[in-house]
């Protein structure tokens, strides 16, 4: 578990949590659901949020951390600027993405799942962007980039800089 | 005249949007707007060559177009009816430019049934889904046949779940048609996890009509009123299209109440995953879809007794689905024509790993791998050899030289030690270690376990660790021994299909590359030159001329020499990063 981060909820935030649980009538079925509509509003969610949906669908804060911390999608941690994923699916790891991925560590500085301190770039593997005609396939924030090599690496971060 | 633009992920990811609006924009210059139409589809499979654009009706074919060639396709082709030579697909055989797909190696081995109107039709327009037979199925299976007829054509066609484990697809039907309940659910599998398999993805980008309408001819078979999709959120596309799929067929009145003017009522909403691979697993995707974590429960009770909200469900899978109204349309017995004794029909594969034609592929049950590989998937990468391709993804094994040659399905790969899966087909050379492709699997197994019960979470846990060592040099004998009875273990008590299927790898690659195995444990030697820590990086002293790019590279000092003469490595220092094999601009430094 990366380090915690504490946050204070300003009253906008709470409104706006209770707007989306409102949404889906405070239906604790709609958990799932309702996460989504959060982390796209306030870009991740903090064990301070997880307190405010629970209190909201009146379930406990641990129905909501089991959740949260159940899916990859969830993340309790902000991401960066520019979040960089690094296409870990099969296809791309026989082409060489694993060494892709050392490169951006090496790099950044970072683990998978951290974030640079200027909040500017986060790292992160997912599972298979389904472009295996371009692997290895690495994104930044919505943009694709295919046959990646090491040795691009650097320019690619440039590109942000 | 049509021109056909690829909206796959992979040409949408070598901005194949861009493509659409240069061609759009020169139609428009040329004042052709209302004579050509240009049209973005879903997936034409052939992702190795994209971004690709098609010229109908001819079906001409071009390759790695960019945004700037719009101009001389719109110039050349559609004004003079001169194809654009450049721009065609060259046959690595024969070297010779191919006019049109019909007669690329690539295509002429396919069957088109799930994909029959992917990278035809423009996914977006119910129209066109329409005018080629799309929802006659669903008319003729609600006006001309009873429930009965419906699920006894689905079992006469022989239909297994193409989703991983080939379960009869009619006889599903028939058990959740016969559960009463007042509230039944049909629901489609759309969480595809398995890294390197991309099919369902693209049925729902490119058809996702074909998939409201088998729900519901489903619906209509078990006697449910609701339709399920639970999609992955990380496939935002796909989501998209079905949300307009979904809008547009309510519109028609073939979603909603008195379907074809009957009192037929069937309604479909889609749920959202959030990315657990566990979740293909039925009774897991039905924890999640009620907002609960995505653990799956002992079996029985099945789904189709005690689903979603306790109430009978009938999981299918995306690809399964798209082969209904097919089979309706054409008969069960030309469909059961098509495949082996005990798989009919086709399936889908996504061809990737190092082969030259990466791409989706439908084609017959029975096809023999060497076909996939080496006539529609264009052979090895670099002129390299064959080594094995993996199927069925984490769950699956690896198939070597000797089964080339064998009929491809269901049965057939569970004989060989592997199984069907969704459909992954991740080719390998000789330069992938086998250990390490056990590794990597056995990595995501632990990533993804869900941790319910002991065998997954802990066992594989213990097998990624036992990989580890001997990917190391740790390694011993008595370890590959200890590999084969865990997973043994693992899959004899695991609760669900994840850690049953989990090993699977492993004990696949221990009894096709023994002696690869072996070299690791005895030799501290990896064959294939692939696993770091057991490489040694030596210089060539012929064939270096003292540079010292290596030296300076170093990130420990372990290289020593003078300006213009010969350097060595020390080995004892030497952490094997690869800086100086990198660096070294002569070849002089030797990976063994």
């Amino acid at each position: 578990m990366s380090t915690t981060i504490k946050i204070e909820l300003r009253q906008q935030d709470l409104k706006k949590i209770h707007e989306i649980c409102d949404s889906f009538n405070n239906e604790p079925l709609e958990l799932i659901n309702i996460l989504h509509k959060t982390q796209e509003h306030f870009g991740y969610l903090p064990a301070e949020i997880q307190d405010a949906v629970a209190d909201k669908l009146n379930i406990s804060t641990a129905q909501v951390y089991g959740v949260v911390t159940f899916y990859s999608f969830f993340t309790m941690t902000p991401k960066g600027k520019h979040p960089i994923s690094i296409c870990m699916g099969t296809a791309c790891y026989v082409r060489g993405a694993e060494r892709i991925l050392d490169e951006f560590k090496k790099e950044l500085g970072l683990q998978v799942g951290q974030t640079t301190p200027d909040g500017k770039f986060s790292l992160s593997s997912l599972r298979c962007v389904g472009a295996c005609g371009l692997a290895p396939v690495v994104i930044v924030g919505n943009k694709t980039y295919g046959r990646v090599a090491p040795d691009d690496v650097k320019a690619i971060l440039k590109e942000y800089e | 005249m049509h021109l056909l633009v690829c909206g796959g992920t992979g040409c949408r990811a070598s901005e194949s949007n861009l493509i659409l609006e240069s061609l759009k924009r020169e139609l428009e210059e040329k004042g052709l707007s209302s004579e050509v139409q240009v049209i973005m589809t879903g997936c034409f499979g052939f992702c190795e060559k994209g971004p690709v654009v098609k010229v109908m009706p001819d079906n001409t074919f071009y390759v790695h177009v960019k945004p700037e060639d719009a101009g001389i396709i719109v110039a050349e082709h559609v004004i003079k009816g001169r194809p654009v030579q450049r721009l065609l697909y060259v046959d690595p055989k024969s070297k010779e430019q191919v006019p049109d797909s019909k007669h690329m190696g690539f295509y002429r081995k396919q069957i088109r049934i799930a994909l029959r109107n992917c990278g035809f039709i423009n996914p977006e327009n119910i129209d066109e889904y329409i005018a080629r037979d799309g929802y006659a199925s669903l008319g003729k299976c609600i006006s001309e046949l009873t429930p009965a007829d419906v699920i006894d054509i689905i079992k006469k066609s022989g239909l297994r779940g193409r989703g991983g484990a080939g379960f009869p697809t009619g006889l599903k039907w028939e058990i959740a048609s016969k559960n009463k309940a007042d509230q039944k659910y049909v629901v489609c599998n759309a969480d595809e996890g398995d890294p390197g398999a991309f099919m369902d993805r693209s049925v729902l980008e490119g058809d996702p009509h074909s998939v409201l309408e088998a729900m519901t001819i489903c619906g209509y078979a078990i006697g449910a009123s609701k339709g399920l999709i639970y999609i992955r959120a990380e496939y935002p596309l796909a989501i998209h299209r079905l949300k307009i799929a979904l809008k547009q067929s309510k519109e028609y009145g073939l979603l909603g109440k008195n379907i074809f003017g009957t009192d037929f009522n069937f309604d479909i909403e889609l749920r959202y995953g959030a990315g657990a691979f566990v979740c293909g697993e039925e009774t897991a995707l039905i924890s999640s879809m009620e907002g609960r974590r995505g653990e799956p429960t002992n079996k029985p009770p099945f789904p189709a007794e005690k689903g979603f909200f306790g109430k009978p469900s009938n999981v299918n899978n995306v690809e399964t689905f798209a082969n209904i109204p097919v089979i309706i349309s054409k008969g069960w017995e030309w469909f059961s024509s098509i495949g082996t004794e005990k798989s009919k029909g086709t399936k889908v594969f996504a061809l990737a790993g190092k082969i030259n034609n990466v791409g989706l592929i439908e084609v017959p049950m029975g096809t023999t791998l060497r076909e996939i590989i080496f006539e529609i998937g264009g052979g090895i990468k670099n002129g390299k050899k064959f080594k094995a391709v993996q199927t069925g993804g984490p769950s699956g094994g690896c198939l070597t030289e000797k089964h080339l040659d064998t009929p491809i399905d269901f049965d057939n790969l569970v004989a060989a030690g592997s199984m069907m899966g969704s459909g992954g087909m991740i080719v390998m050379d000789e330069d992938d270690c086998m250990v390490s492709i056990a590794k990597f699997f056995l990595a995501f197994t632990v990533e993804e376990s869900c941790g319910k019960c002991a065998p997954c979470r802990v066992g594989n846990k213990r097998l990624l660790e036992l990989l580890t060592h001997i990917t190391k040099g740790n390694g011993t004998m008595a370890d590959i021994d200890r590999l084969k009875n865990m997973c043994n273990v693992i899959k004899d008590t695991s609760l669900c299909g994840l850690g049953q299927t989990s090993p699977n790898p492993v004990l696949s690659t221990i009894n096709n590359f023994m002696d690869e195995y072996v070299a690791h444990v005895t030799e501290k030697r990896c064959p294939a030159g692939s696993c770091r820590e057991l490489m040694k990086y030596s210089i060539i002293v012929d064939k270096c001329v003292g540079c010292t790019a290596c030296a300076r590279g170093c990130p420990v000092n372990a290289i020593s020499g003078e300006r213009k003469g010969p350097h060595f490595i020390d080995q004892e220092k030497c952490i094997k990063c690869g800086a100086c094999f990198e660096k070294c601009k002569f070849g002089a430094v030797l990976i063994k």
